[in-house]
């Protein structure tokens, strides 16, 4: 029994996966409220020593379909490293806020991780470009 | 029996069109399929935002599977419609 709990422990400290989260934000909000929200987010994953690898702003976006009667939304992606126990936080963060019409937390496996490299690459080969 | 009848001893070979089909994810030498790209997910949906079959992509199993987990997370943030009309 001490073995396990003492594994257990290890694993809790040493064990980070990467996840990345999207977020669609209400339409209606102003460019500072878009901020503040996203700020909150960002902050909120920054505390207990996780930490966020890569944002992407997406902005203004047509939904496919409406959702809670809008048919645009704000999108944002946070990618980050934590532990599996964050996300459950994480996802209560995201009930409470109401500006925050819908969400989606997936975890990265080896060959998502590789893709989101060669991504990033990408995004920021286009920025130099500009 | 009637003389016109003609009998075969082996099947006749009908021309049919032959199209080898292939998995293109396994021929590309894509390993992650990405929910966040839904120009590309849309070549695996029907007009009315359905999933086609394997049978008509030719899509291994593997990356079906993985296709279908893909086309549900773009539905779920919504750059994915559930049901549409006309989309292509």
């Amino acid at each position: 029994m001490i073995f396990i709990k003492f594994a257990a422990l290890i694993i809790n400290k040493t064990f980070m996966n990467t996840y990345e989260t999207v977020f669609i934000m209400n339409p209606v909000l102003s460019e500072d409220q878009v901020k503040e929200t996203v700020k909150k987010i960002s902050d909120f994953t920054k505390n207990k020593k996780n930490k966020i690898t890569h944002e992407e702003n997406w902005g203004l976006k047509k939904l496919k379909y409406p959702i809670q009667k809008k048919k645009t939304g704000f999108y944002y992606l946070i990618e980050f490293q934590a532990n599996g126990s964050f996300i459950n936080d994480l996802e209560i963060e995201f009930k409470r806020e109401e500006r925050i019409l819908r969400w989606q937390t997936v975890k990265l496996d080896k060959f998502a991780l590789e893709y989101a490299e060669k991504r990033k690459k990408k995004l920021t080969d286009k920025v130099k470009n500009k | 029996m009637a003389k016109n009848d003609v009998t075969y001893l082996s099947p006749v070979d009908i021309e049919i069109n032959k199209h080898e089909k292939y998995c293109r994810f396994k021929k590309m030498g894509i390993k992650y399929i990405d929910y966040k790209d839904p120009d590309f997910l849309m070549r695996f949906l029907n007009e009315q935002g359905k999933i086609l079959p394997r049978r008509i992509t030719g899509n291994s199993l593997k990356f079906q599977r993985r296709l279908a987990v893909a086309i549900k997370r773009a539905r779920q943030i919504a750059l994915l419609p559930y049901v549409g009309d006309n989309l292509k």
